[in-house]
């Protein structure tokens, strides 16, 4: 008998041959740059320097100043060994009870102590990405949609429709008035949807937004609410990035929303996560938090397929149960965010360079389309190439978040350290004078235009929503470090 | 009442069961030694903690393994910070070698096909979603853990067809069992894709032997199907036989290496299951690939892979931990087994896993599902042990019982013997040699089917003295 190597295709599932991972598109060339030439101050000076991840980097001092006065919240130190056991077979997806209660505690407090928060509703779940899929396979059968407002999450691809089934429909949202979130274009969305015999279950928007850096306003939310009760369609609020809130108007939660307005809370979720807000996202802490019981339930059982490591669970207990330490954590991640994000903004500002207003996030959007020779997603793309190739920063191009309007980056500033801000600055600020001069008068310049970009794919695939930038749809990307600590093989 | 999915509403998340009575039974009135010495044990859960004061010498000994210590905090922020799927190579390597050293270094497994998942738990669902599309079928011998019906079918809509397997042969894997369950599958109209075996087994404890491995890698590669082999409880493996890998067997058999796939975790052979340590290991490229992308749904936190890449790189300790292991349960498992075995409860010889397949066959009124589920009543509600009943296991056949052994410490150990001592000693008019049985007017409630009644000697193997086959369970 012969043994050949059969083709997959007959052999493996549909899910594990198709494309809805999302991670067979162009925009791994940013990451290809990145990974062969990453930025270092001293050894790789002309390295490119990774701001197309959204990391948390401003505060760990204050977490191992912390750790270190706290031995009792590890399992393996001489104060703590004694719970090892006990800890280490704990498998109970209801998960540890101080560890709920101080998660419960933490969104509370995010909230601006508007709403308590639940213990018993506090569902686990592998990271937000976990917390996402969990939700959809709770609220959504094969062949159902959910309504996202754009631009969004490039991974929503993955994390809403991979191994569910489900599909997104994008509801277009439109720099005139700032990208809000209108009642007239869900309703429009959800027309279409349903005219193409699209079974709309729900939408699922981010607040604070990526890639956009604000937080909805109250009449929005209301709005949202209003629509989503209307039409008896769930609302999933993904609110990871609440406490990188660092101004005003602060954040106000689905949940503070609907203590006020008459709402069906079996159709409110909240999805959340210490990845973003405390910068801990290799300890994949996912939250689902549902006011629906039978979701809550469903979910809580779905958890078993990625619970929180019992130990990291133990940890987060403690140092979120230290009311002191999350008090001022908040306070100095705000204070820090708020210093990066004026830093970046006002530098770009002198430059010429403006971005969307916003108050929160760890990153914010740039608007680069005046410097586009057209307006259109190839235009983005070659821009977005100069932008990797000759200015070496790896950002994000706008059509990965499937924005409906060529020109815009989302750059992220919380990964990296003040001297590399510089850096990021410095190299901008010379792009675009290098443009200015070459072009003489004009400020539109052309000088990326004359560059002999090797383009390698074709334009019809930048519409497909299956095109997503890697480093977005994994936010584990496989350079995950800052550039700082990348070490070079 | 709102639309949710149909996943939500249905009950593949298998906990509308009768047998979850054992469980609440467990939770409102839990043993404990001095506060409530009259509770009901856990003998339902296969946790291995018989090994923990080694694993904790260890932890105290290497204070860099933790990223909250003096000497561990200096890798805190690189560590909270990596999410990256491919997972840490230090941990990848550990494991790797790990995964070797049980299995006697006899094949090395490479730190590059090594993916995590959110527990076995997690790595089943995984697989199920690489390999099989919704209504395909995968077979799986029976008695098998009953997690896996909400592992493998719950959210993947992929189906389980039971390969019957019977206790005359002591429930081996026959090529007969395996082919007239793929037929079985195909007059339902059901594609099968794989096979999923669990070995060294769960619930019985046993290994498979060289031969039925490769004549079920035989019947894979025949049929075109994957192999699964969860491999969970490969270090529990206390005496001889040897285990035997489907990753040895590969090595001596044709085979499409496409179509093998193996389980791991260390919730079993290192008795951590709060630490969420899945691992799938393929040997197809585009498996590895795809399941890596998925587990980001379900990724080892970064600070136990800290943990763990420490723990399992030090080749002293791994090989005293193996060691150790197999010595605690070795001694756990003989003592246990010997002290049923005098009270006339038999169990299927085993040499592995975490519990035994106990027989008490002979105790049921009839060979019935009720009969079973009857006994099994009585021995939470009032011997006050929660163990499994061989029908949430799929057992065909009714009696067996699966009783974990390694979750206790000694006195709660002896408590429990000596709870099973007073029922079966309660049960036993005893000592009446084997014709008197017949004449004496007991007061019988048994069936009088001729066929249900045996020999005690033949029931009951190991009883060195015959019990009354006349026991009767009461409600």
């Amino acid at each position: 008998m012969e043994f050949t190597r059969n083709n997959n295709r007959q052999l493996l599932s549909k899910v594990a041959t198709n494309n809805r991972h999302g991670e067979n598109t162009p925009y791994f060339e940013g990451w290809k740059a990145y990974d062969s030439n990453p930025f270092h101050p001293t050894q790789n000076p002309q390295g490119v320097i990774q701001m197309g991840l959204a990391e948390n980097q401003l505060c760990f001092d204050l977490i191992e100043k912390w750790l270190l006065e706290n031995p009792d919240a590890s399992i393996c130190t001489a104060e703590g060994i004694d719970r090892f056991r006990d800890i280490a077979i704990f498998q109970d997806y209801h998960g540890l009870k101080e560890f709920r209660e101080g998660v419960a505690k933490l969104m509370g407090r995010v909230g601006g102590n508007r709403v308590k928060f639940d213990p018993n509703r506090i569902v686990m779940s592998g990271g937000a990405t976990g917390a996402n899929e969990t939700v959809m396979f709770c609220l959504a059968d094969p062949g159902d949609a959910f309504l996202v407002p754009s631009p969004y999450y490039a991974a929503f691809a993955r994390d809403l429709r991979w191994r569910t089934g489900l599909e997104i429909v994008p509801v277009d949202c439109k720099s005139s008035n700032n990208f809000r979130i209108t009642r007239a274009a869900l309703e429009e969305a959800y027309e279409e949807a349903q005219r193409s015999n699209i079974n709309v279950k729900g939408v699922i928007i981010a607040n604070p937004s990526n890639p956009l850096g604000t937080v909805l306003d109250k009449e929005t939310m209301r709005s949202l609410v209003s629509f989503i009760n209307d039409k008896s369609i769930h609302l999933v609020c993904d609110e990871i990035y609440a406490a990188t809130v660092f101004g005003s108007p602060r954040f106000i939660s689905v949940a503070e929303i609907i203590q006020d307005m008459d709402c069906n809370r079996d159709l409110i979720h909240i999805v959340y996560s210490l990845s973003k807000d405390m910068g801990l996202p290799g300890f994949r802490v996912g939250i689902v938090y549902s006011f629906n019981d039978c979701v809550m339930n469903c979910a809580r059982k779905m958890s078993s397929f990625g619970l929180v490591s019992s130990q990291t669970q133990f940890l987060l207990a403690a140092m979120l149960n230290d009311e002191e330490f999350v008090g001022n954590f908040l306070r100095e991640s705000s204070k820090r965010l708020a210093k990066r994000h004026h830093v970046f903004t006002k530098g770009l500002e002198r430059i010429g360079i403006s971005t969307l207003k916003s108050n929160a996030g760890l990153f914010f959007w740039m608007d680069m389309r005046p410097l586009l020779k057209e307006q259109t997603v190839q235009a983005e793309i070659e821009l977005w190439r100069v932008i990797i190739n000759k200015v070496k920063l790896n950002v994000s191009p706008g059509s990965s978040f499937q924005c409906s309007e060529p020109g815009w980056f989302r750059v992220c500033f919380a990964n990296m350290d003040d001297e590399t801000v510089q850096v990021a600055l410095e190299r901008i600020r010379e792009f675009v004078h290098q443009g200015k001069e070459e072009d003489g008068v004009s400020e539109k310049s052309k000088h990326w235009r004359k560059q002999n970009l090797r383009l390698s794919f074709s334009s019809s695939r930048l519409y497909n929503e299956s095109l997503m930038s890697p480093h977005m749809i994994s936010p584990h990307s496989p350079i995950p470090q800052s550039p700082l600590v990348r070490a070079r093989t | 009442m709102v639309a949710i999915s149909k996943i939500a509403t249905g009950n593949g998340h298998g906990e509308n069961s009768p047998y979850f009575d054992g469980w609440k039974a467990y939770e409102t009135n839990p043993f404990h030694p001095t506060d409530r010495p009259d509770g009901v044990i856990q003998m339902g859960l296969a946790e291995n903690q018989l090994c923990f004061s080694f694993v904790k010498k260890w932890v105290i000994e290497h204070p860099e393994a933790s990223l909250c210590s003096a000497q561990g905090v200096n890798k805190f922020k690189e560590t909270a910070l990596f999410q990256d799927y491919h997972g840490m190579p230090e941990f990848r390597q550990a494991v790797a070698k790990f995964m070797g050293k049980v299995r006697g270094d006899r094949v090395k497994f490479d730190p590059e096909r090594v993916v995590m998942s959110g527990g076995a738990t997690g790595a089943h669902e995984m697989v199920a979603f690489c390999l099989a599309d919704p209504g395909e079928a995968f077979l799986v011998p029976t008695p098998y853990y009953p997690g896996f019906d909400r592992d493998l079918r719950w959210r993947t809509g992929v189906e389980l067809v039971p390969v019957v397997c019977e206790s005359s042969n002591d429930f081996k894997i026959t090529r007969n069992a395996l082919e007239t369950a793929y037929e079985k599958a195909k007059e339902a109209d059901l594609r099968v894709k794989g096979l999923l075996i669990t070995n060294p087994s769960n619930p019985l404890g046993t290994i498979l032997d060289r031969e039925t491995l490769k004549g079920i890698v035989k019947f894979i590669n025949e049929k075109n199907i994957h192999l699964i082999g969860d491999e969970i409880y490969a270090a529990t493996v206390f005496m001889e036989p040897e285990f035997v890998s489907i990753s040895e067997i590969i090595e001596e058999v044709e085979c499409n290496r496409d179509l093998i796939h193996i389980v791991y975790s260390l919730s079993k052979d290192m008795g951590f299951p709060g630490f969420r340590v899945g691992i799938v290991y393929s040997y197809n490229d585009s498996v590895v690939s795809c399941a890596r992308k998925m587990s980001s749904f379900g990724l080892v936190s970064s600070q136990t892979q800290h943990l763990i890449a420490s723990m399992l790189s030090d080749n002293d300790f791994v090989d005293s931990f193996i060691v150790e292991s197999k010595k605690q349960l070795f001694k756990r498992h003989k003592y246990f087994t010997w002290s049923l075995s005098r009270v006339g409860i038999g169990s299927l010889k085993s040499n592995a896993g975490l519990f035994i397949w106990m027989d008490l066959r002979k105790l049921l009124k009839e060979k019935t599902l009720e009969a079973e589920m009857d006994l099994w009543r009585v021995i939470i509600n009032e011997v006050k042990l929660n163990v499994s009943p061989g029908s949430s296991f799929h057992c065909n056949e009714p009696g067996w019982f699966r009783v974990c052994f390694a979750n206790m410490d000694d006195h709660t150990m002896e408590v429990a013997l000596l709870r099973i001592r007073t029922f079966m000693l309660k049960h036993n008019e005893a000592m009446v040699p084997q014709k008197l049985c017949r004449r004496s007017s007991l007061k019988l409630s048994l069936s009088r089917r001729r066929d249900g009644f045996m020999s005690p000697s033949i029931m009951s193997p190991h009883t060195p003295l015959p019990q009354s086959p006349l026991v009767r369970a009461r409600t």
